[in-house]
């Protein structure tokens, strides 16, 4: 029998998972609550999943000067300000989406108890994602968030295309989720080892051959074919051309709070795993994996970009110019560079805001439900409602990448490090593709202020709580294209990039 | 500290453009007076501050934050409190508090009143800015937040057509040298690699000759669109479209002497050239010259004292030129108190005409407007260079100095051009308060929320002198020491008290000149006007420069932009958009058949993505 004491044991520290933990201890309190006290109104819930959002940014932003061990339980969680940066984006997006959810379940009727608890464990899904320092823990989490936003996804099952949708969502996302895993066995089986760092240490050690005798040799060729299905499987949740297919049917499908949240939250979530499996764990392969995402990234953009032009539904033009954007966030990637992460970090907070705040107002204009999506009831939208017609034309210009804004800045810099990479193909393709993106946006700007409306339609009538919902993610987006250094500030210090990527934290 | 002073315009500028219809009565009028009341205090405590230290001490660096920083390229938002800054600090929002509260009583009863203080908020907003910016960047974003201020106050009466041509006048003409200047901002990043003036003067004597030439001439080129000085001076005039206020703010005390500071704050850059510095003096001299004969030809009272700004910043540049910029910004602050005086006194005369400017049909105006009367007097004595008044002090000195610094051609025309100023002056004053009155509607005198500001501003015409007294040594003048050095000395030419003696003795010409033609009854200036009737159009369309500028550039340029629209760009640039959109536009509509709506299509199609990728991946292995 073996003495208690040799057990393996590794430390518990659980500070860094905090933001999860308060997440999860909101969701599982609002399901309780929800059993205990059925037909409540719903407010309540909503209030009580705001503070849980909140007390987990607070858990999150305490965590910037963390100074105990940078990788804990057992190398599965990471501890670095990486992590930090995009838990913040996603709880600022989840604390938006929830004042919008609260507002359309109350006009749709459609309010049930699970809904805030799905929520919390989506955000808690996606926050965990970003801190995963562990192929298994990026499948746990990417499965968390997945479940839950499926079922989101489906949550007005009584109109057909919201449960179409969450189907479709789901048979693809199972497919997808698939070759995730095929690719994590197959890193396993090239290198040995599934904690990211891991994996990095042994490629550098094959690449430069001085390894000892008796140790199993990995694999580059398998660990190539590894991180191509692992790529697979996060192209699909980023919506990458051509693996983006249920993007505009589930986009358009949900109901519109929770399109808001996954169009955001789930491109934020799964291009942070993306970002930190590719430079750190895949980092000695950078130059192999790059080719590849330069094409997927001129795919994506300029499909995205080309067929949004033929929508009539504003949901799906978003959704199509959603896929657009991972194109342009694909193409800082592809860079390979420490810079190209930091231009990815800022574009995904700016895109993420950005979008959330556009289907917010979607939601609004649509007063109720699923109605006035298609273009045509944008006609005057300026002149019925002055503030959300100028703040989703702001946050058009913003996506078109037109200064003052901080698409502009945010595209600028993607663009540089394309650039600076060598990849000047790749960025006069998505220059070429901003152009042709920048019709649909001011398409919609000259409907809602040129042309008339057909019926004086009625009020929007947005409350003071959904006013600020979008608006300060507006002026937000003003504010960060007149003083980007306010972000790029946070961004320059070298230990924003992840933990074990380009030499940092090891 | 500094970085305070330009705050409380803003704020104001903020409030009353987006709540404006909320503030009744003058009450909008106030709230901007405050705001730059605010700015005056808190510049005379940066004033007291920079004075409790040692002076070669006296210069603060505030940095703010940092603006831009793209690849190499970083600019700060910085604000620079040194001597200079400070007096135009004090300048602009000393005379522009007193110009805010007489245009309370002057816009009075304007149905978009808060949106004439909100603009002129925002305008003082960025002259703050511009005079105590840190780098050349920040400077011209306040070089270019007056412009698009002053282009909105021309055009605030924008039903006039006249107005809005004006308008747009001033804002395409000063562009040309904002184009310039811009360049060479450009010009210096790309020599220095950066645009802090701390780091650029101090290397600016190390460039080489002709880099600083260009970087000197090419912001000389921003400074005379700005000061309206030739070539660019067609835009002063027709700005007088604006509301009498704006006149006296921006388009004589503050705005258009922008010029004279970059001159005078860049002096690092001029010193190291040459052939830079007597740009400057030729081009100031010749405006002074050029503005003063058009000022006596003009019956317009606000045109006349167009021209007679123009000339004024002539003698300013001049001062820069010859190596005198603390005397330059001398004569800026007294000008900018009599000439801001001048103005809201012509105000006080239209406002009482209801609404006439030509003076032909003005004289004997004292009677009806005792108190208007003489405090325009004041000004007229202080701009004609006559003891005790400030001109005197401050124009005299730089005449002096162009004798003292060897300049002695320029210093003939300069005492020409002293002449001048005092014929034009007190022209304007026997015309318009003095012999038979031609009035057609009875005048009244102008309310206490008017007068109060122009005693105030009387008794500066008075006092500001004293700032340049040679028996106290010249207190701006050593205040201004250790950021612009010291003007020439005695040493050539003839002795300081000879020259003073000889531009006082010409400007008393000069009056008596005006006063025989104009007031004292004895000469038929009437008849003069029709006896010289080609002279007088010269002068009056200020030899007819612009007809000139519309036939030279005018003209073919409209030629060339036809054949470019019409051509060109409609024919050939057009076509091939026209031709990609609808392309693209095929594109959309047979790609959206791939989403079929299918999850059999959809799945297939990801395949199809990994079968590409592994492909990739074993062409790679």
């Amino acid at each position: 029998m073996i003495p208690a004491a040799t057990l393996p044991h590794p430390p518990l520290v659980f500070g860094p998972l905090s933001p999860e933990l308060v997440l999860v201890g909101a969701g599982l309190l609002v399901m309780l609550i929800d059993a205990l006290r059925p037909g409540n109104t719903g407010r309540f819930l909503a209030s009580l999943t705001f503070a849980g959002i909140v007390a987990a940014g607070i858990a999150a932003a305490l965590l910037w000067n963390w100074h105990g061990p940078t990788l804990v339980l057992g190398g599965m969680i990471a501890a670095d300000r990486y992590s930090v940066f995009f838990r913040l984006v996603i709880l600022v997006v989840a604390a938006i989406a929830v004042v919008l959810s609260q507002h359309y379940l109350e006009r749709s009727g459609e309010y049930r108890g699970e809904y805030y608890a799905l929520l919390l464990f989506a955000t808690a899904g996606m926050t965990l994602i970003t801190a995963s320092a562990d192929l298994i823990m990026v499948f746990l989490a990417l499965e968390i968030l997945s479940l839950s936003l499926y079922l989101m996804t489906g949550f007005s099952f009584r109109r057909l295309a919201s449960a179409e949708a969450a189907m479709k969502y789901f048979l693809l996302g199972a497919f997808s989720s698939a070759f995730f895993l095929f690719g994590l066995a197959l890193a396993y089986g090239a290198t040995g080892t599934t904690n990211l760092a891991g994996i990095a240490t042994r490629l550098l050690f094959t690449l430069a051959p001085t390894q000892p005798r008796g140790v199993l040799l990995p694999s580059p060729a398998l660990a190539l074919v590894a991180a191509a299905f692992l790529g697979i499987g996060f192209a699909f949740k980023v919506s990458v051309v051509p693996f983006h297919m249920w993007t505009p049917d589930a986009y358009q499908g949900a109901p519109t709070p929770v399109t808001a949240f996954m169009s955001a939250g789930t491109k934020v979530a799964a291009f942070a795993a993306f970002l930190r499996v590719y430079t750190v764990a895949f980092g000695p392969l950078t130059n192999d994996w790059r080719p590849i995402l330069v094409v997927l990234a001129a795919l994506t953009m300029v499909v995205g970009s080309v067929l949004a032009i033929a929508q009539r539904d504003v949901k799906r033009m978003l959704a199509y110019s959603s896929v657009a954007h991972a194109g342009f966030i694909l193409t800082a990637v592809a860079a390979g560079t420490a810079e190209g992460v930091r231009d990815a970090m800022f574009y995904l907070a700016v895109y993420a805001v950005t979008i959330v705040a556009a289907f917010g107002i979607v939601m609004l204009v649509s007063v109720r439900g699923e109605r006035n999506l298609s273009l045509d009831d944008y006609r005057g939208l300026a002149r019925r409602s002055p503030f959300l017609g100028g703040g989703l034309a702001v946050l058009l210009l913003s996506m078109a990448g037109i200064p003052p804004t901080s698409g502009f800045v945010a595209k600028v810099a993607v663009f540089s490090a394309a650039v600076r990479a060598g990849f000047w193909p790749l960025v006069l393709v998505a220059v070429l593709a901003s152009v042709v993106a920048a019709f649909f946006y001011l398409r919609l700007i000259v409907v809602m202020y040129m042309r008339e409306p057909e019926v004086a339609a009625a009020p929007a009538g947005e409350t003071v709580l959904t006013r600020l919902a979008v608006g300060l993610p507006v002026a937000a987006t003003v504010l960060l294209g007149v003083l980007p250094g306010v972000l790029f500030d946070v961004l320059a210090h070298p230990s924003v990039l992840p933990l074990g990527g380009f030499g940092f934290g090891l | 500290m500094i970085a305070l002073v330009p705050l409380f315009p803003l704020a104001a500028a903020a409030i009353l453009l987006s709540t404006g219809r909320r503030w009744r009565g003058a009450s909008a009028g106030w709230l901007a007076s405050f705001a730059v009341a605010a700015s005056f205090a808190v510049a005379l405590a940066e004033l007291s501050s920079l004075l409790s230290k040692a002076a070669p001490a006296r210069h603060v660096i505030t940095t703010l934050y940092r603006w831009v920083a793209v690849g190499g390229f970083s600019v700060d938002i910085s604000f620079r409190a040194d001597p200079l800054s400070s007096v135009m600090t004090l300048v602009v929002s000393g005379v522009g508090l007193l110009i805010f509260v007489y245009a309370i009583g002057y816009m009075r009863g304007d149905p978009r009143f808060p949106r004439f203080f909100a603009h002129m908020s925002l305008f003082v907003f960025f002259m703050l800015v511009l005079v105590t910016a840190e780098n050349f960047l920040l400077l011209y974003v306040g070089w270019e937040g007056v412009g698009l201020c002053s282009y909105l106050l021309i055009g605030f009466w924008f039903e006039r057509p006249s107005a809005a041509a004006a308008a747009k006048k001033a804002f395409v003409v000063t562009r040309i040298g904002d184009t310039a200047f811009l360049l060479g901002i450009l010009l210096i990043w790309a020599k220095v690699h950066s645009l802090d003036f701390e780091v650029v003067f101090h290397q600016a004597p190390a460039l080489a000759g002709g880099t600083v030439t260009a970087i000197a001439l090419l912001l000389l080129g921003g400074a005379v669109g700005k000061s309206a000085q030739l070539p660019l001076s067609t835009w002063l005039p027709d700005a007088m479209e604006g509301p009498t206020p704006v006149s006296a703010l921006i388009h004589a005390a503050t705005m258009v002497t922008a010029g004279v500071y970059l001159v005078v704050r860049a002096h690092a850059i001029y010193a190291a050239t040459s052939a830079g510095t007597e740009a400057v003096a030729l081009v100031g001299l010749i405006t002074a010259l050029y503005g003063g004969l058009s000022a006596i030809a003009q019956d317009d009272i606000k045109r006349a004292l167009a021209y007679s700004t123009m000339s004024q910043i002539g003698f300013m540049f001049f001062g820069a030129g010859i190596g005198a910029p603390s005397l330059a910004i001398f004569l800026l602050v007294t000008h900018a108190i009599y000439k801001a005086l001048l103005f809201m006194g012509a105000g006080s005369v239209i406002h009482g005409l209801h609404d006439e400017q030509d003076m032909m049909k003005m004289g004997g105006m004292r009677r009806a407007m005792p108190l208007t009367g003489v405090l325009w007097i004041a000004g007229a004595w202080a701009i004609s260079g006559i003891p005790p008044f400030a001109g005197f002090f401050s124009k005299d000195e730089i005449i002096s100095a162009a004798s003292l610094s060897g300049h002695t051609v320029m210093w003939g025309f300069a005492l020409v051009g002293a002449v001048l100023t005092a014929v034009y002056a007190w022209r304007a004053t026997f015309m318009t308060f003095f012999g038979e009155t031609r009035v057609e509607r009875e005048p009244h005198e102008s309310p206490a929320v008017m007068t109060g500001p122009m005693t105030l501003l009387a008794i500066g015409a008075l006092l500001a002198g004293l700032l340049g007294l040679k028996a106290t040594g010249g207190v701006l003048v050593r205040f201004l020491q250790p950021v612009v050095g010291l003007p020439p000395q005695a040493g050539q030419g003839l002795s300081e008290s000879g020259l003073t003696v000889i531009s006082t003795v010409l400007a008393l010409v000069g009056f008596v000149v005006a006063w025989f033609v104009y007031g004292s009854g004895r000469f038929d200036w009437v008849a003069l006007r029709v006896r010289l009737a080609g002279l007088k159009r010269a002068g009056m369309s200020a030899f007819y420069l612009d007809d000139v500028y519309a036939t030279v550039i005018g003209g073919p340029a409209k030629l060339a932009a036809a054949f470019t629209a019409f051509a060109i760009d409609l024919r050939i640039i057009d076509g091939i958009v026209t031709w990609m959109a609808r392309g693209v536009g095929m594109a959309a509509v047979y790609g959206r058949r791939v989403q079929s709506g299918l999850v059999r299509t959809y799945a297939l199609v990801f395949l199809v993505g990994v079968v590409g990728v592994l492909w990739y991946v074993a062409v790679k292995i």
